[in-house]
Formats: structure tokens, sequence, C-alpha cells
């Protein structure tokens, strides 16, 4: 159990490449921190940092109000869960997990207590002398944790772990993973550029893009108050609507024709100034075509099951509403639709900052 | 993955196939058979008439204590040669698996000596290690070693296992460091981070996964050593001196071609081939079985 921090973290690699631009970063103990974005955001990077499979260019990583920049893997009492499991394919699933107490010279009985306890916690006791590759996936997922816990390590580190799994078996993992970390109560730091799996898993949502953190919060805030224009549009699915507007006054916006009243947009900016709004597509309220409202043309919808998802364009700008099965008649041409004044966010059009509230930033 | 491609001429395939067929045929199966023949019969002194005489070229043979000595010979060399080309071929594929500057040319300079002759790799080693002319031969002898390859049995041992390891360190060095280069990256990573060093990743990990190169490269060095291995002996030693350093496949060529026993050399090559079939066939045996870890 262990609090990690890291301080102004960079990584250069030879030519110049600059992976990881100066992260500042604290993770208290217990929680699940989940770093996504964009593959090429530098996020698998900052976590093999953490790991020590990549050195550290400059600035400091501590686990444990301990820096470990200059301690190897073997010494940072981490574990670690990789895309491809990396189970050794010679051992059998036993050897797989004993493997790391058996490299701190763990006592024999101790050793099988653990791995037993391990195997009954992820339910693969049958599998225990078999060989990796007479698992299935989902199995060899359960090993690559077994092989994580069994070590009851200070931190757990999660590279991409489902992404090789079927999406079915993703979401049943994704639950469990989510489980077994609250009941261990390690510090885990998990990667992943699955935005659902990001939202659903994380005590504390980490936003990468092009080797800046653009924003940390809890997934809930990052959702609602996006602090840049690309976390509005990474997360949530369908992504959130960008029109192009100018500010007409305190308060109001100019979207093509039409006013909008805005409530969350910082105070004097100059009327004028050039903006962008964005607007959730399940923030939208159908209200068929009264007077205050505006009308969509609908050019083709897409049925979910539960919602229908009606794409057109608003102002020659594509525009999605997502709206609950039965809402809208099926022969309906055009949608009017009317929005909250504090669900409109407001983004600078040329930095793409929000010009609103952001609860907690650390955008460098 | 059986994919079969279906001729429409039914003719083609067997011209395609003519070619190869013909070389094995005219190359291999004619002598082969000729060598099983000629292994029954004895050829009278002038070499004019030969008659059948059944198992007695194998009887005289396997009484022969000559026939031992050459048996040892070539376990001592083969098993000497297979264990040390190995093992530094490994050790040179681990280090030019690191990343390191200079990477390449280092690859191609170990590759090199697999392009020479073997007769030619032979008198190169003899003149380094003549012992009146060699460089290194002179040296040693000046540094009080009684070195004499010429003289002493033991010292020519050496010297022809020096020059066949030399020889097929490059070969056994491709087929490691291919070897290397397939272990994924993240079992290196995994094994480090559960707490392995270095020394213990590479005998708990590198070295199992390995394990198929090394069975099929230590079968075909022993191949290599019982056959190919003919020039270097012929040039450096010509299997002496007293037979100290006559293999199983130099005696065939001595006894043969010197000797003018054409039966009992013949017996000798079908012994030869039998070990060799059942060399292949074990390899084949094994990597179906065993070699997917």
């Amino acid at each position: 159990m262990a609090v990690v921090t890291l301080q102004n973290v960079r990584k250069v690699y030879a030519g110049d490449i600059e992976a990881v631009k100066g992260v500042s970063l604290d993770i208290p103990d217990g929680h699940l921190c989940v770093l996504v974005g964009p593959s090429g955001c530098g996020k698998s990077t900052l976590l093999r940092m953490v790991a020590g499979l990549e050195t550290i260019t400059s600035g400091s990583v501590a686990i444990g109000g301990r820096e470990v920049n200059e301690v190897e893997p073997a010494d940072r009492d981490i574990a670690m869960v990789f895309q491809n499991y990396a189970l050794y394919p010679h051992m059998s699933v036993y050897d797989n997990i004993a493997y790391g107490l058996r490299n701190r010279r763990t006592p024999k009985d101790e050793i099988d207590r653990r791995v037993q306890e391990a195997a009954r916690i992820l339910a693969i006791e049958p599998f225990l002398n078999r060989k990796p590759r007479a698992l299935s996936g989902g199995q060899r997922q359960r090993v690559a944790m077994g092989r994580a816990i069994v070590r009851k390590p200070q931190v757990f580190l999660f590279d991409e772990p489902l992404s090789n799994l079927d999406a079915k078996l993703r979401v049943q993992m994704r639950v469990e993973i989510k489980k077994l970390q609250r009941a261990l109560g390690v510090t885990s730091i998990y990667v992943t550029h699955d935005q659902v799996e990001a939202m659903t898993l994380s005590d504390k949502l980490v936003v990468m893009n092009a080797g800046r953190v653009e924003q940390v919060g809890a997934p809930s805030e990052v959702y609602r108050r996006p602090a840049t224009r690309f976390v509005a549009t990474f997360i949530g699915s369908p992504p959130m609507n960008l029109l192009d507007g100018v500010v007409e006054g305190e308060g109001r916006v100019r979207v093509d024709g039409a006013v909008l009243d805005v409530s969350d947009m910082r105070a004097g900016l100059q009327p004028g100034h050039l903006v962008e709004v964005g607007i959730r597509p399940e923030d939208l309220e159908i209200v068929g075509s009264a007077s205050n409202s505006v009308s969509l043309p609908i050019d083709f919808v897409e049925e979910l099951g539960a919602t229908q998802l009606f794409y057109g364009a608003l102002g020659g700008q594509p525009f999605v509403v997502q709206a609950g099965t039965g809402v809208v008649p099926a022969d309906a041409k055009s949608l009017g639709l009317r929005i909250a004044a504090e669900r409109i966010h407001v983004f600078d059009r040329e930095s793409g900052q929000r010009l609103g509230r952001v609860a907690e930033t650390a955008a460098a | 993955m059986d994919r079969r491609t279906v001729f429409n001429n039914r003719l083609l395939p067997y011209l395609l196939l003519a070619p190869q067929l013909a070389v094995t045929l005219v190359f291999f199966y004619w002598p082969a058979s000729q060598a099983a023949w000629m292994s029954f019969r004895l050829e009278d002194a002038f070499g004019l008439t030969t008659e059948f005489v059944g198992l007695e070229n194998f009887q005289v043979l396997l009484r022969d204590p000559s026939y031992y000595g050459a048996m040892v010979n070539t376990v001592v060399f083969s098993g000497s040669v297979a264990f040390l080309s190995l093992s530094l071929a490994l050790l040179l594929a681990v280090m030019a698996d690191k990343q390191i500057r200079g990477a390449t040319a280092y690859r191609t300079l170990l590759v090199w000596p697999y392009a020479v002759a073997p007769a030619i790799a032979g008198v190169f080693w003899l003149f380094m290690f003549q012992p009146s002319l060699g460089m290194i031969g002179r040296t040693l002898r000046g540094m009080g070693v009684d070195w004499n390859p010429l003289l002493n049995g033991g010292d020519a041992m050496l010297l022809v296992i020096l020059a066949a390891t030399w020889k097929q360190i490059s070969y056994n060095f491709l087929f490691f460091l291919a070897g290397l280069q397939s272990i994924p990256k993240s079992l290196i990573e995994a094994a480090a981070i559960d707490g392995a060093r270095p020394t213990r990743r590479f005998w708990t990990i590198v070295f199992p996964m390995l394990s198929p190169t090394t069975f099929f490269l230590l079968v075909v060095n022993i191949v290599y050593v019982f056959f190919d291995t003919f020039g270097i002996i012929d040039a450096i030693t010509r299997g002496g001196p007293a037979k100290a350093t006559e293999t199983l496949v130099y005696k065939v060529y001595n006894d043969g071609r010197l000797g003018g026993d054409l039966g009992g050399s013949a017996a000798q090559s079908v012994i030869l081939m039998a070990i060799v079939i059942a060399l292949t066939a074990i390899q084949f045996r094994y990597v179906e079985k065993k070699v997917t870890y």
C-alpha cells in the first residue's frame, strides 16, 4: 500500500523525440488511477517509467515516499499485468504464479499457500497444472492477474490488460478487476485507450494527449466539466458536438444565427471572441417544434436498441443527437431541439481551453 | 494449413520434380546403394574380381580395435565441437542481441567463417599453430609449452576441435540470434518485475525458450562433425599422428581410398548412414513433440 507521486516527469528518446512532456501526478493510497488517451500520447511510456522498464529523463517518480528513479524494477515492489499477458510459456500456471515468490526466496509452504489462495480468488484452481497455451484468453488474463496479486505488491500496474479480449469478456473482466482492486486496496495505475474502461474503472481519471496531461479528476467531474476541447471529444460516446460560435455578450453566445444562453462561462469576455460550443448528444431535449427551439434535419438514424442516434448538420457542422427509442416518431424528418443553459460547454476556439469552471486540473 | 495446388497438366508436376529427383538419384541413391552392395563383397588384391562374402566385412570391422579407436575419436571430437561451438555461439548471440553500437558489423563479421571452405580453414589453423612456423605455435613453445600437434596426438585433436568449432560458430550464432530475437520482450520485462536478476532470467526464461533451437542445433552439429569435418582433418592432420585424429568418416576414406579395402570401407559407410538416419529420425520425432514448449 503506497502513495505514488510523479513530479515533472519527462521522457526524451534518441533523436529529441519527447514522449512525455512533464507530468506531475499524485495517486493517493488505494486509489485506482486510469491513464487514458489516444495511442502515442505517452500513457504507456509513463507507466513503464513507474515500472522501471524505461529510464526517466528528468523529474522524479516516488513510490511510498521513496524516490525510485534509479531503483531496479525488481526492487520497486510493484507488479505489472501486460497487454499480451507475458506468461512464461514453458512453465505451468502454478509455476508462473510462483515464479516471483521463488525469486524472492519465499519458503516453499508459504509459496504454496499464497498460490492456492490467489488461484481460489481468481477461480483458476482447476488449471494450475496446465501450460498457458492450453488456456483461453480470459483464463490467461486471470493467470496474469494471479501472478500480480500473489506477491502482495505496493502498486499494481496495468498496461491495456483487456484489449486482447473479446467485447463480452472485456466487460466481465473489467468488473472483476475493479472488485479485486477494491478488495485488496492496492494503489493501481491502469493504462487504456478505451474511454468506457477509463470511466468505469477509475477513482481518478487522467486524460493525456501528446505527452501532456489534459485533465485530472474524478470521472464524473471530467465528464461534466471537460477542461479542454480534446477531453470533451475524447470522453463520452458518441463524442460531444462542437459548433463554432461568437460571444455576443455576458452569458450569451451566437451560434449559426441563434443566440444561446450559457450559464457556465467566464465573465469579462469581449463580444466577438471566437469560441466553440460543446453540446453532448445525450444532453439535448427533444421538443417537437416549439418556438424557442432549433430544428435539426435528420440525415440518418442509428439504432442502438435502448437509444437511437440521429445524425444531421447544424450551420454546416455535423451534429448528433441521442434519444431514447420511441421518443421520436419513426417518420420524423427533423427534430426540434432545446438545451439547458447549464449543459452548454464553451471552449476558446484558438487554445481549446474551457471558458468556464474546471474543478481540478493539472494541464501544463 | 493444408493447401493443395491442383495442376491441370498431369505431366507438369513430374517435370518440375524431375531435376531435383535426378540429382538425388545420381548423387545419393546410386552411390549409397553401391556402397550397400559393396559392403557384402570382397575385392581381390588387384581389384579385378569381387566375390560375395555376406556379413564378413562387418564381422571383421567389429573385431578391429582401430575401428573402436576411430569411434572414440569421433565421440570425443563431436562432443567437444558441439559443446564448444554451441556454448560460444550462444554467448556471442546473447551479446549481439543487446543493443550495442556497431552491432550490424559485429554480426556480419561473425558470419564470415561459415563461408570459408573446410580445407582452407584447416590450412589456416595449421598455419597459426604449426610448431616451427606458426605464430601461435612458436609463441606457445617459446613460453615453454610442449606444443606439437604434428607429433602429439592430444595436441592434434585439440587443434582440429578448435578449427571445426571456429567454422561452426557462425551457423549456430545465426540460429541462436534469431531464436533470441523471437522471444517476446515483455516476457523478459515480466521476469525483471518478478524479481529475477539478468543471470537468473537467462537460465529460467531465455534458455528454456531457446531449447527448440538448441536441440535442433545439437543434431545439426553432430551431423556436421560426423561428415563435414573431413576437409579440416585432411588438411591439418590426415588422421594422424598415429590415427589420433582419425574419425569414422576419415577412416572410411583412409581404408577405402588409401588402403584399398573397398568392402570394409563400404561396410563403414553403411554403418555411418544408419547413424545419420537414426539421428534424423530422433530429431523429427522430438521436433514434432517436445519442441513447442
